[in-house]
């Protein structure tokens, strides 16, 4: 197979979902089983896609396959030169790797919404919809350049708002997909910033040709810090869009969707978009861009997890976890563990979306109750959702023989290093705290939903296992969270296929002046052979220093907080309701979740409202007065004129005839008829002349 | 002996104008207005004559005062006929009460 072949392989994949979403969209009223239509768009897209990554990895493994043409040639711009816009397509591993992902949950996610979305009022719709997602998602994978991204990005955006929105008929829906997109677009205004600079400085946008040249060493402004400015405003995207921190708001609100929705694009594909972006303009990071990221990573992996202790509906719990674990991949990168990063953004993106797929499961079986103190005991009806359910809550627990506990443990173990190499011991702390609440808010949401009692008997009585199209994604997303998929030994993943040939530690292209000390290159990390090479040996080696302890820190503390969700909510040694009353303001600090949206209502909302207002009022009074002052002068104005026209000009014209008037009445008397009195006018008027002209 | 001049052609001419005019407005018949008009056209001949006579002229005066002549019979003629009109339609022939010019 040629490369060309691979390249049109890749645009049949991305023009599938969108063939899909116009012929869905399109036929959607007249053709009610036109959704299957779609699913079996997705199906042939995935096989292709199966294809796809197969021959990349076989055939081209470690060559990059793009494909570009022009798309609008700007011909010479005087001062600049020549400007081209090109589009194409960038095949390397990554994202062969990531377009399968996309396309594997997307064809789940449409099998499950067969069943989950049955009797909606615009059924086809939606499918519709989810068609026009995973064209935008596999875009935004295969793009070779930030143009391209960036217009995919916004089109996940909008498609995001759609499925957000798509029962709007409930207010609290339509008003969450306003706010995602807004909050999104507050990132996106970054990006769009971080774009302009690098086409500015490059006149292209073309990733391989920004590399090329920052690695010669042109930088934006010739300058290291606007280099760090331009990753950070590109970050910023990825903040938008990945929910991080402050951010991240937009994200347990997105839950007002169907829930297949949420497992699609808010846990396992969209949001990780923003790590991608990340992943893609990670040689162009600067060190003090990195710890930026780091702590960014930080505070969002930290913060969500605090408030998913202590919320009740199930699918914000998962929301905020999905923000906590996408804080861990944002972290990861910003201490330079990228493999691990990717890693887990691929591992999350299973588990999460079968905890997601899990708790639609759930909930269309509990004829829509999400929250979970009306749950409990659905372990003996339920026992395939249940079992993918704790499968996958191991998973992201970080718990061994799953795959979260591979990614997560390099994570831990990439913040330790990082940590050892440079001081910032903050980092792994906080990533160890966390594992400890991922795991016990999990466990604590596994057991009220599926252990105990059923609190609510009569909906209880009614659940029942969902049908077949529902659980076999549930299977075939909890089966894909074992480690066997990525490697042959459960505890260290760097003996694996995954870590060794398929992510390559990109090169980094930023001026060695830029970086971390570890991340410049020695002479020994470039030999080839030695897999994992991470920039350089001391790195390696801190990394290998800190995996001992980082596996059994992360496995006690992953541990302890299982422990801890028994004893709390399964034996009940320690009463919750008790806890909460003895650190009352700290629970509700969490409840309330920070009061981050209460304090975005207070100051950005109000004072853009504010704003609007004062505005509204200086164009009444202000402008409107203007308008209404120079309306009031031409009125005066006209009214002194209309007086000036009736007084003066009628007046001359009315004296004007009034005289003719009175010449004629003078002069009447004359017009006697009479052909006598004109004669003796003649006459008279002869002597007169005669009188006159005698002289002459 | 006075001798008879050309201005005593002219003073006996000018009389006779002015008592052409004043029969001409002043009477009230159109007949006599007529003949008031008769009586200036024949004070132009006097005129005519006199200048012919005293003046280095020729007989060019003579042969006006003849067309003056066949111009009054005319005149006559045809004022007479709408006269005779004026006063079929008015059924007088009285000027003053002749004043519908003025409507």
């Amino acid at each position: 197979m040629s490369e060309s072949l691979l390249v049109k392989y890749s645009l049949f994949i991305l023009f599938l979902p969108l063939l899909g979403f116009i012929v869905t969209l399109l036929l959607g009223k007249k053709v009610p089983k036109i959704f299957i239509f779609e699913n079996l768009v997705m199906f042939v897209s995935l096989v292709l896609s199966g294809i796809l990554l197969f021959v990349k990895l076989t055939s081209f493994a470690d060559v990059a396959v793009t494909s570009e043409f022009i798309w609008i040639d700007f011909g010479n711009v005087p001062l600049i030169g020549s400007i081209t816009i090109t589009l194409g397509v960038l095949l390397d591993d990554i994202s062969s790797i990531m377009i399968v992902i996309v396309m594997l949950i997307s064809f789940l996610v449409h099998l499950f919404s067969v069943d989950y979305m049955k009797g909606d009022i615009r059924y086809n719709r939606y499918f519709a919809y989810l068609g026009l997602f995973t064209f935008s998602m596999a875009g935004i994978v295969i793009t070779s350049n930030m143009l391209m991204m960036y217009i995919f990005w916004e089109l996940v955006g909008i498609s995001s708002y759609l499925l957000i929105g798509f029962w709007y008929e409930k207010k609290s829906a339509s008003d969450a997909g306003k706010k995602a997109f807004i909050v999104n677009r507050i990132g996106d205004l970054g990006m769009l910033a971080g774009l302009l600079i690098l086409f500015a400085t490059y006149q292209t946008f073309t990733f391989q040709e920004i590399f090329v040249e920052i690695a010669k060493g042109n930088l934006p402004f010739n300058s290291g810090f606007w280099l760090t400015v331009t990753g950070i405003l590109i970050f910023c995207g990825a903040i938008g869009k990945s929910a991080q921190f402050p951010l991240h708001v937009w994200l347990p609100d997105a839950m007002e969707g169907p829930t297949p929705v949420s497992a699609l694009i808010h846990a396992a594909t969209m949001v990780a978009a923003g790590v991608y972006l990340v992943v893609r303009i990670f040689g162009i990071l600067t060190a003090d861009a990195m710890l930026f990221i780091a702590a960014i990573g930080a505070l969002s992996a930290f913060i969500p997890a605090t408030i998913a202790l202590t919320q009740n509906d199930i699918k914000k719990v998962l929301a905020y976890s999905t923000i906590s674990q996408l804080g861990y991949m944002i972290l990861a990168l910003g201490v330079g563990a990228y493999k691990f990063a990717f890693f887990h953004l691929i591992t999350h993106a299973f588990f999460k979306a079968c905890l997601f797929l899990g708790s639609g499961s759930v909930i269309h079986a509990m004829h829509h109750e999400q929250d979970i103190n009306n749950m409990g005991g659905l372990r003996k009806k339920m026992p395939i959702t249940y079992a993918t359910f704790l499968i996958s809550a191991l998973a992201i627990s970080g718990i061994p023989l799953t795959s979260g506990f591979l990614s997560k443990d390099g994570i831990l173990s990439g913040t330790f290093a990082f940590g050892s190499l440079t001081g910032h011991w903050l980092f792994p702390a906080v990533g160890f705290f966390v594992a400890l609440l991922t795991a016990f808010y999990m466990f604590r949401l596994v057991i009220l939903t599926f252990h105990g009692e059923p609190r609510n008997k009569e909906k209880y009585e009614h659940a029942r296992e969902s049908s077949f199209v529902m659980v076999l994604p549930l299977v075939v997303l909890a089966g894909l969270s074992f480690f066997l998929w990525y490697t042959p030994n459960p505890i260290d993943p760097e003996a694996g296929w995954f870590y060794s040939d398929w992510i390559e530690t990109p090169v980094l292209h930023t001026p060695e002046s830029e970086r971390f000390d570890f991340m410049v290159e020695d002479a020994v990390s470039t030999e080839p052979g030695e897999h994992g090479v991470m920039y350089s040996q001391a790195y390696t080696n801190a990394l290998h220093h800190v995996h001992g302890p980082a596996v059994i820190l992360s496995l006690t503390v992953a541990l302890l907080g299982i422990l801890l969700a028994f004893l709390m909510y399964q034996w009940k040694k320690i009463n919750p309701d008790k806890l909460a009353e003895r650190f009352k303001p700290l629970y509700k600090f969490s409840l309330n979740k920070w009061y981050f949206d209460e304090f975005y209502d207070r100051t950005f909302v109000a004072g853009t409202l504010g704003l609007a207002r004062f505005i509204a009022k200086f164009d009444l009074k202000v402008i409107d007065g203007i308008v209404d002052g120079s309306a009031a002068v031409t009125k005066a104005f006209s009214k002194f004129i209309g007086k000036f026209d009736n007084i003066v000009i009628d007046g001359l014209v009315n004296l004007s005839a009034y005289l003719s008037g009175f010449i004629g009445l003078l002069f009447r008397r004359l017009q006697t008829g009479k052909v006598q009195t004109y004669l003796v006018l003649v006459v008279f008027s002869l002597v007169i002349l005669l009188f006159l002209f005698k002289s002459i | 002996m006075l001798e008879i001049s050309l201005t005593h052609f002219l003073v006996v001419s000018s009389i006779l104008f002015c008592l052409g005019i004043y029969g001409v407005v002043t009477r009230k018949n159109a007949v006599m207005v007529l003949m008031g008009i008769e009586l200036i056209l024949n004070a132009s001949n006097i005129n005519f004559i006199a200048f012919a006579r005293y003046g280095n002229f020729g007989l060019q005066g003579q042969m006006v005062a003849l067309f003056v002549i066949v111009l009054a019979a005319a005149e006559a003629a045809i004022a007479l006929a709408i006269v005779l009109n004026v006063y079929k339609t008015f059924v007088n022939i009285n000027v003053d009460e002749l004043d519908t010019l003025r409507d």
